[in-house]
């Protein structure tokens, strides 16, 4: 993944992010929509992508943050194209108090060093773009109750 | 593992005898110990860390990982890592965030060599609580429903909160538990005695107690220790979470910031106005458990989208 990063051109970046979390195999976009048509008129899609629902996220079309000019980035509302790896400024066009909030690390998630280099997970690691609540998980499981360990407590090496 | 409960067993046995002024009495026992159990007089007279030099703690660390390597047949890296020099560190939680899915809890077990079960020892338990006030006589902590969270419900993950005022190192009758310069209150596990006063003093329970010799599969022991912090315990010693003195002294976020799913853990330098904890602290509305109790946690928690 840091190969990846490294490997294209993304040097002047504003902060250090993981490979956006795309679906196996579908990035680049553009090795399919090279030679398409862009049909820039809002309705359901018939060929492709049908499974990608706008659920939870307002009345969304694909294009109001794809880039119709280059299907690999994405288009902030004043036209400007970024890259994927910097969907941040899309989504802060909304939520600028998150943004704000991300760019000091309190919302979002953070790895690495306290005290030095650290990954920002993007938004889209966590909130899925199409659809953002974040989706609920299995939890681990509930401790050992004290009574259980003493009922079946081990004869301890003397 | 076996010797460092003789030990401390010993060490007991010959303040009872001293006590009882029967000087006499030591050669046997002494003669008893030596010869029929493996005791490690170097161990025995072992004095506290913080009162060692650096040339005995050198001594110290070979013979530590010498043990460990005999006793989990694996190399053992045990550091000394001291405090980064201003740096105090804190902690805060997103109560806002939390799922109270765990995972914070089973990495630190896993990264911190914590006793599996059936002894059991966790250092973060999650609370959860009815919406509402936070009150802890409703608090559940072994809730275990299918998904999380649960509509109706918060979580607050509680661990050691790192006081400044911290009651259990005023009530330790030995000093065997200490703040560190960078704020992490740490124990010497070689010089706990298992008195426990510590944990009756503890507000939080941030504190635990190894009533069995801990319990980890030789495979699954983490090997990148600190002296202070991971390293493998004993039976009859108290524990706590030390913030991983091993990697936060590296300047790496514990192993609980790292672990949680969304991002509701939050770790830095006190000192440093642009750390994380700081602009949470600035910006927007903390609070710390039984803040009545005048511990002064430096562990903050806050709701926040
Ligand atoms: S891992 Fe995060 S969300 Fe899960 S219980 Fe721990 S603090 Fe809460």
């Amino acid at each position: 993944m840091l190969f990846l990063l490294a490997g294209n051109s993304y040097a002047a970046k504003e902060f250090s992010v993981p490979y956006p979390p795309f679906s196996p195999g579908i990035f680049p976009c553009m090795a399919c929509h090279e030679g398409l048509d862009r049909n820039r008129n809002k309705r359901q899609l018939a060929d492709m992508h049908q499974e990608i629902k706008i659920i939870r996220h307002g009345e969304r079309w694909c294009y109001d943050c794809h880039d119709a000019r280059n299907m690999d980035r994405l288009r902030l509302a004043g036209g400007k194209q970024i890259r994927f790896e910097e969907s941040y400024h899309l989504c802060g066009q909304c939520h600028g108090n998150i943004l704000k909030d991300w760019k000091k690390g309190i919302h979002g998630k953070r790895t690495g060093n306290w005290q030095g280099e650290k990954q920002y997970l993007l938004c889209v690691h966590c909130h899925d773009p199409h659809n953002p609540p974040f989706k609920p998980i299995r939890p681990e499981p509930a401790p050992v109750k004290p009574e259980k360990t003493l009922l079946n407590r081990q004869p301890t090496s003397k | 593992m076996k010797e460092e409960s003789d030990i401390n067993l010993t060490r007991r046995l010959l303040v009872k005898t001293l006590m009882a002024g029967a000087a006499a009495t030591m050669l046997p026992l002494s003669q008893a110990y030596g010869a029929a159990s493996a005791i490690d007089w170097a161990a025995f007279f072992q004095k506290r860390f913080q009162e060692l030099t650096p040339q005995e703690i050198g001594r110290l660390i070979i013979r530590l990982e010498a043990k460990y390597k005999k006793t989990y047949g694996r190399d053992i890296k045990v550091k000394t890592t001291p405090p980064i020099d201003n740096v105090e560190f804190a902690y805060a939680l997103n109560l806002s965030k939390c799922i109270g899915c765990r995972r914070c809890v089973y990495s630190c077990a896993q990264e911190n060599n914590l006793s599996r079960k059936p002894h059991q020892i966790h250092y973060i338990r999650v609370l959860r609580f009815q919406s509402g006030p936070i009150d802890f006589e409703k608090a559940q902590h072994y809730y275990d429903p299918r998904e999380v969270p649960e509509t109706g419900y918060f979580y607050v993950p509680v661990q050691c909160q790192h006081c400044r005022k911290a009651p259990c190192v005023k009530v330790c009758p030995i000093k065997a538990t200490w703040t560190e310069k960078d704020g992490t209150v740490v124990v010497d596990y070689d010089w706990c005695i298992g008195c426990r006063y510590c944990m009756a003093a503890c507000p939080y329970k941030g504190r635990n107690f190894n009533w069995a010799e801990p319990q980890i599969p030789p495979e699954e022991i983490n090997p990148n220790t600190h002296y202070l912090g991971n390293r493998p315990r004993m039976k009859n010693v108290v524990e706590k979470c030390t913030f991983c003195v091993h990697r936060s002294r590296e300047g790496r976020y514990p192993a609980c910031v790292e672990a949680c799913p969304v991002g509701a853990r939050k770790f830095g330098n006190l000192l440093d106005i642009n750390s994380e904890v700081r602009q949470i602290i600035e910006t927007k509305r903390v609070f710390r458990l039984k803040e009545d109790l005048n511990t002064d946690p430096r562990f903050f928690y806050f709701f926040h989208s």
